[in-house]
């Protein structure tokens, strides 16, 4: 029953924990994050090592990384890599202009909503994949046909989300533009853009992230270089590594891009009233 | 001179929110408009700002008739409707764009320093409390000097304590321009401290039913026994107001009006 005691003994233990949690989000919490792959990398390798596996079905770490690193001194990695890279950023360039474009108008417009948007969402019900052999037909086995793949995969996140957007803007804050007698184009600028943009950057970022996907269909369909051909190629004559590598050039270029929208967004952002849940 | 003239407003669903009101209001003068809900107090005040249309009759300032947002006439609401994604300074300036950038940024410096926000100008709107951001929104419909400003029940969202602080704070900044100001409230006090004049509405359909002329010196005190007549008059005009509105021969109790005790909102 003595309460004195007690809150003597909490108190240091609080003001010692403090600094600690700040060390937690600023480092540990990404290094949490690596804690896992990095285990079984380093397992991985060592159960190769030891002999326990013949790693060649699943190559570890060191292979794939002298893989890695023979294909980038010959200049292969790097040259599949912008040709994949390439290809993302037309389909997502022109994918997103549509997407916004034809969001903007539907959102904006019942009348046109009504018009336009069953005719979208029944094409957006249509696997992307099978416009496949269409657009080879349509456009041919270059880059023309991959290319809008992709901006097709690209175009439906960033529609729906830039509509979806649109729709949801709050009437109460129209109505401010109104009582200050905002012209229509005054209105865009000033309420509607930056009401949206929070929602128009999520939509962004899954466009892309479809973009990436949409990409290996692409190139699987039959190229040349990327590097989707780098995963067909290491298919069919048996390289597993290169396999790997290829997908681990993916994963880092994809999440570089995804960073950039994110981090070139991020200071238009800075007014969100965010919850930033989990402490990071 | 504002003046409403028959003004009138049928929603495309057949409701009539608002019939035959006809009112001027002096320059400089404060009405207040109270009266239970579905009187069409709000809707009459969406009709003055420009945001509505009404069906019947017209509303005309200085001669001029109103039929959008007009410069001269701004509306504060009962949420601070401020702009999340700028800085409290450039919501209060929002309506000065167009002017030298020295100007706007004085106007706007004096708007906030007259609510007493000064140090908040580079603030996000969501750092503020309630209050604040209400003082913000006050300043940002100030700072175009309207003639005529209209509050929404501006404070009903805000706590005892702050809803006091911010009636007296209008009071000044009142003073200090003299707009007209029409003030929304179904806060009896409130109506009975700031107003020149008391309207109570009347609804289904919303029309003026009483007009109560509030004329006690100010500095206006709550506690006062001539304070009390007011409230007592306007409480009493409430809720016959309300007992009209109902088929006749029912609910004796509400007619006992001298008690204000009926639950008229």
């Amino acid at each position: 029953m003595s309460l004195a005691p007690m809150t003597v003994a909490i108190e240091p233990a609080a003001a010692e924990q403090k600094p600690r949690t700040g060390g937690l989000t600023r480092w540990g919490g990404p290094a949490l994050g690596l804690l896992l792959p990095l285990t079984l990398a380093v397992g991985w390798e060592l159960a190769v090592r030891a002999g326990w596996s013949d790693g060649r079905l699943v190559p570890p770490p060191s292979v794939i990384y002298a893989t890695f690193a023979e294909l980038a001194e010959a200049g292969e990695l790097q040259r599949h890599a912008l040709a994949t890279l390439a290809r993302v950023l037309a389909g997502f360039g022109i994918g997103v202009v549509a997407g916004t474009v034809f969001g903007a108008i539907t959102g904006y417009s019942a009348m046109v909503r009504r018009l336009l948007d069953p005719s979208l969402q029944a094409l957006r019900a249509i696997p992307s994949i099978a416009w496949v052999p269409l657009f080879i037909l349509w456009l041919g086995i270059f880059e023309a046909s991959k290319v809008t793949l992709i901006a097709v995969g690209v175009f439906f996140p960033v529609y729906l989300g830039v509509m979806g957007a649109v729709m949801s803007v709050d009437r109460k804050i129209v109505e401010v533009g109104r009582v200050f007698r905002l012209s229509g184009a005054q209105m865009v600028r000033r309420i509607l853009l930056p009401a949206v943009l929070p929602s128009y950057v999520i939509a962004l970022r899954s466009g892309l992230g479809l973009g990436w996907m949409f990409v290996v269909a692409a190139e699987f369909m039959g190229a040349s270089e990327g590097l989707g051909f780098l995963l067909v190629d290491g298919q069919q004559l048996g390289k597993p590594a290169q396999i790997v590598a290829a997908i681990v050039a993916f994963a880092v270029i994809g999440k570089t891009t995804d960073w950039i929208v994110v981090g070139l967004t991020a200071p238009l952002l800075r007014w969100e009233d965010r919850a930033r849940i989990g402490g990071a | 001179m504002l003046s409403l003239d028959h003004v009138g407003k049928t929603y495309p669903n057949g409701v009539r929110a608002l019939e035959g009101v006809t009112l001027s209001v002096g320059p400089g003068e404060i009405l207040a408009i109270v009266g239970g809900s579905g009187c069409g107090k709000s809707t009459l005040l969406r009709a003055v700002s420009g945001l509505d249309t009404p069906s019947q009759g017209r509303i005309m300032l200085d001669g001029q008739k109103v039929e959008q947002p007009h410069e001269k006439i701004g509306i504060i609401f009962q949420e601070p409707r401020l702009l999340p994604w700028l800085t409290v300074a450039d919501n209060v300036g929002f309506g000065l764009e167009g002017r030298p950038k020295d100007e706007r940024k004085a106007r706007v410096a004096d708007a906030l320093a007259r609510v007493g926000l000064s140090e908040k100008a580079n603030v996000w709107p969501r750092e503020l409390s309630g209050g604040q951001a209400q003082r913000v929104a006050i300043a940002r419909a100030l700072v175009p000097r309207p003639e005529v400003l209209l509050l929404d029940e501006p404070f009903s969202a805000l706590d005892a304590f702050t809803r006091t602080d911010l009636q007296d704070h209008l009071l000044d900044l009142w003073a200090d321009l003299k707009p007209t100001l029409i003030l929304v409230t179904h806060d009896v006090d409130e109506a009975i401290v700031l107003a020149d004049r008391i309207m109570v509405m009347q609804p289904m359909p919303g029309r003026l039913f009483e007009e109560i002329a509030d004329d006690l010196p100010r500095p206006r005190d709550r506690q006062s026994a001539a304070f009390d007549f007011v409230k007592r008059r306007v409480l009493a005009a409430l809720d016959r107001s309300l007992a009209q509105g109902r088929p006749e021969g029912r609910d004796p109790a509400a007619s006992n009006a001298d008690t204000g005790a009926a639950m008229w909102w």
